[in-house]
């Protein structure tokens, strides 16, 4: 990368990519840079930070509702929700340090622009579910936006979905607004001990087979347990599942007790209260688990009840360590550093399954290599392509970065 | 309203294009006859009508496939259609179009509850997927006040909402997969029965994109096990501003209701008129709050929420003592459309959404603008997202009045847009409210949500005339201007 651009406003943003598109110049798109090592490497002529454009610039709490400069850091946000007792409810999740990037969870634009969600996905949705509307400059060196603050709106093409997961390919969002949402009374988590896989699975489904709102449900095997900071997550050595629970306490209380009572014939149980709760949950969401090691990182998302025979398969021919999240749905996956990381054997665990799996750590060289992302039959491609084309017909923003 | 010109070219070739039809899909899945037509005619949005040129029902997506790539190859424009029920002229047909009914895709492909997702054909009603579960307690949570009519791939096309959409989501939000069948016959598969897309979410882009990106022929959605138990209560305000002032406590106390709707006094006098359902008569404004869950939840919210009413100025306090008593509560709001239908020969139903807050200055200048057109208006509201459903009372046999009556809802979607909200919630923009899309847009965002149309259906094709007010070719709107050639350097600061 030869220069970096530092604009100061979103007019400056126009500036930058109306040059480069007359410059036949190609720009790499950043905030923190905190997820630079997620997706293929960049290879723009320039980078264009966006650290400048920070700042929340509406919050109405009773309105559930927050806009936002691109680049304010998701620390700022979320400090200016914890004083309404507020939240994001996708629990977006802090790969810093499991990217190497740092112990800070990057800005919000990025958050968004790479659609992450943690463990809460299967009852609250991903960062696609809220994001609400979006002003942004496209690759033709022009302003626009979509959606609005309201979260009933019909109105138009929703760009901000297809916005959200585009890694900065079609347009350079400069403000975005996005739903947020109470913290609820109270939160606990059942725990479900069984060193059997498919067990765990099967209580997993189970639960989210029971009307008690199960809000996040992983199993985690005896190894990975092991390395929980939550004693009673590590000290009880063995496998378990982990069934999170969240609302009023009156109910909170009864739908613990009762998760309990129908899932007692799977193994062992146990509860752990709101810190615990909070602090074992944050590990699963951050991947806490990998981020030492140096293995190569993959994330599969599947229908959740071929979770584990996805794995099984998978870890056939292949050494690693894994757990399960969403249900049995998303399965993350540490094998030893291979120089094609393994993406067919890992892609041909899901033929006449569905899904995808996606590379989200490996060196540079071998991102720039493999597939990162699910490749897609040609149509689809062909599709995508039109769509990038017609927000960036000339190719400035990221190239290369979707694959 | 002005619909696009239509061909004469094609026309003039409407007995070759029928008999080509005819060919590709068995005869009694062509319409030609003028009579059988007219069924098509409109959409439940009855205002406007046009005879299409010819209808199709294909029976399977290789039908779909097979009728537009013929309708691609000659150049036909085509207008899909699920149940008709679109209340903002989505279906509505053209005159040199190809009418493609997907009603007769009407089967449940698959129930799944390990993976919690049904597999649907687009035509089976929205209702029909929520019974198909049912059994084992399980239901489809968009439920769109059509439910019982409306298709599923309406609701995809329209991205549908309905009164728990404040908890539980949109279609968008509940939807994991489609299949959709290309402008040029080309089938496509986006997601399926797992979260979240790979590349660019086009399954988010199709979902509420109106028919005018393609024919969705298949869809998996989520379906949620039934809450334990659900109560809902009835509190009765002197003012619209006490009630605003109640719901926005309510969500300010943590509180997510799993309906929260608010009427005022025109639409609860119709509604009890209509249904009896008990509704104090003596009151401005009306909310039903439905709490939803485990008993101890619903028992406990549902005196917190009791309590807050109380402090907002509630005059009335009603809470359900029995589902049948609950479901009476629903039954007068559910009814609220066709209850001002008794009391006036037509009305005219609009679907701004706005800030929550500004609901009262809302309210105050629409009671200005109905003295000014001398209708009356009365008002449903999604009182938890802002979802306002004005409907204006009229008589089109008096001439004039339904210009009268469109020129009001127009200035009461302007109002929606000054004050930070939109143009439609949940019914979609249509034919209804193609013009007004200014008000919200610049010509830039509207070139834009063009110019991904164009990467879908280059050749304009597929449902045009709706949703926006001008229409560009994509060789226009692909001109990308560079600023003279001149290198112009950003002066910024650089590292």
């Amino acid at each position: 990368m030869s220069e970096t651009y530092k604009p100061d406003t979103p007019e400056q943003v126009l500036d930058a990519l109306k040059w480069a598109l007359a410059e036949e110049q190609t720009l790499d798109v950043l905030g923190h840079a905190t997820k630079r090592g997620f997706g293929k490497p960049a290879s723009g002529h320039n980078g264009l930070d966006l650290s400048s454009l920070s700042g929340i610039s509406l919050y109405e709490p009773g309105e559930l509702v927050m806009s936002a400069a691109a680049a304010t850091p998701m620390s700022e946000i979320q400090a200016t929700l914890d004083e309404q007792n507020q939240r994001l409810a996708f629990e977006p999740p802090n790969f810093g340090p499991l990217l190497e990037s740092g112990p800070e969870a990057g800005t919000i634009g990025g958050v968004l622009a790479c659609n992450l969600a943690g463990p809460r996905r299967i009852s609250a949705g991903s960062a696609r579910d809220h994001i609400l509307g979006f002003r942004a400059v496209s690759g033709r060196g022009e302003v626009f936006k979509s959606g609005g603050r309201v979260v009933k709106n019909v109105t138009g093409f929703d760009l901000s979905k297809l916005l959200a997961g585009s890694f900065g390919t079609l347009a350079v969002m400069t403000d975005v607004t996005f739903k947020v949402l109470p913290v609820p009374e109270k939160s606990r988590t059942v725990l479900v001990r069984t060193e059997d896989q498919a067990k765990g699975v099967a209580a997993m489904r189970d639960a989210l087979h029971s009307s008690h709102e199960v809000s996040a449900a992983a199993y985690l095997p005896a190894d990975i347990a092991a390395l929980s900071d939550v004693s009673y997550v590590s000290a009880g050595k063995g496998g378990l599942c982990a069934l999170r629970v969240e609302g009023p306490g009156p109910s909170v209380e009864y739908r613990t007790g009762a998760l309990r009572q129908l899932l007692a014939g799977y193994g062992e149980t146990d509860e752990l209260h709101t810190t615990n709760t909070n602090a074992l949950w944050r590990e699963i969401r951050d991947v806490a688990y990998f981020v030492s090691g140096g293995e190569q990182l993959w994330r599969l998302s599947v229908p959740p009840a071929d979770g584990a025979r996805v794995l099984q398969k998978i870890t056939e021919s292949i050494c690693g360590r894994a757990f399960l999240d969403w249900g049995g749905g998303l399965i993350w996956l540490a094998i030893t550093a291979r120089d094609d990381a393994a993406h067919q054997e890992i892609r041909e665990a899901l033929d006449g399954i569905g899904g995808h799996a996606t590379l989200i750590r490996a060196s540079e060289d071998v991102r720039a290599r493999v597939p990162v992302f699910q490749p897609q039959p040609q149509a689809l491609a062909e599709l995508s392509a039109r769509v990038k084309d017609s927000f960036d017909p000339k190719g400035i923003l990221c190239p290369g970065r979707m694959g | 309203m002005k619909m696009p010109t239509p061909d004469s070219g094609i026309l003039s070739r409407r007995d070759e294009i029928i008999a080509a039809l005819s060919g590709i899909l068995p005869a009694e899945s062509v319409i030609s006859d003028a009579d059988e037509r007219r069924v098509y005619e409109c959409d439940g949005l009855s205002a406007y009508r046009q005879l299409p040129m010819v209808v199709v029902l294909p029976s399977t997506t290789a039908d779909v496939a097979a009728v537009l790539t013929y309708c691609f190859a000659e150049g036909i424009k085509v207008v899909p259609r699920g149940a008709g029920t679109s209340l903002s002229g989505g279906a509505l047909p053209l005159v040199d179009a190809v009418m493609l009914g997907l009603g007769k895709l009407n089967r449940i492909l698959d129930v799944d509850f390990d993976n919690r997702a049904v597999v649907s054909q687009p035509g089976v009603t929205n209702l029909a997927i929520s019974e198909a579960v049912a059994d084992k307690g399980f239901y489809y949570a968009p439920d769109p006040s059509s439910q019982i009519a409306c298709s599923i791939g309406g609701n995809v096309a329209e991205n549908a909402g309905g009164v728990h959409c404040l908890k539980y989501g949109l279609t968008t939000n509940n939807l994991l997969g489609i299949e959709v069948v290309m402008m040029d016959g080309q089938v496509v598969r986006l997601g399926g029965k797992h979260f979240d897309s790979e590349g660019y979410d086009l399954l988010g882009l199709m979902t509420g994109s109106e028919g005018l990106l393609g024919v969705v022929t298949e869809v998996t959605v989520r379906i949620l096990k039934k809450p334990e138990t659900a109560r809902a209560v009835l509190v009765g305000f002197p003012s619209n501003e006490a009630a605003g002032d109640c719901v926005g406590a309510i969500i300010g106390a943590g509180i997510i209701p799993g309906g929260m709707e608010m009427m005022d006094k025109l639409a609860t006098q119709a509604a009890e008129d209509f249904v009896h359902a008990g509704y104090p008569l003596d009151v401005e404004s009306l909310l039903i709050i439905e709490l939803d869950g485990p008993e101890a939840e619903v028992t406990y919210l549902i005196e917190r929420v009791d309590a807050i009413a109380r402090e907002a100025g509630a005059t009335y306090s009603r809470i359900s003592e029995s589902e049948e008593e609950r479901i009476i509560f629903w039954a007068g709001r559910k009814a609220a459309f066709p209850a001002i239908g008794r009391i006036s020969p037509d009305y005219y139903c609009m679907d701004g959404t706005i800030p929550r807050t500004r609901l009262p200055e809302v309210l105050s200048r629409m009671a200005e603008m109905s003295k000014h057109y001398g209708l009356r208006v009365a008002n449903v509201f999604h009182a938890g997202d802002g979802n306002l459903h004005p409907l204006i009372l009229y008589d089109a046999n008096i001439p004039g009045e339904l210009e009268k009556t469109e020129e009001f809802g127009a200035e009461i979607l302007k109002l929606c847009v000054d004050v930070g909200g939109v143009l439609t919630g949940e019914h979609g923009v249509g034919v209804e409210k193609r013009d007004l899309m200014e008000v919200m847009f610049t010509e830039d965002d509207l070139n834009q949500q063009q110019r991904v149309k164009c990467a879908f259906d280059p050749g304009g094709l597929l449902n045009p005339g709706k949703v926006f007010p001008t229409l560009h070719r994509c060789a226009e709107l692909g001109r990308v201007h560079v600023h003279d050639g001149k290198t112009r350097f950003p002066e910024l600061p650089r590292f």
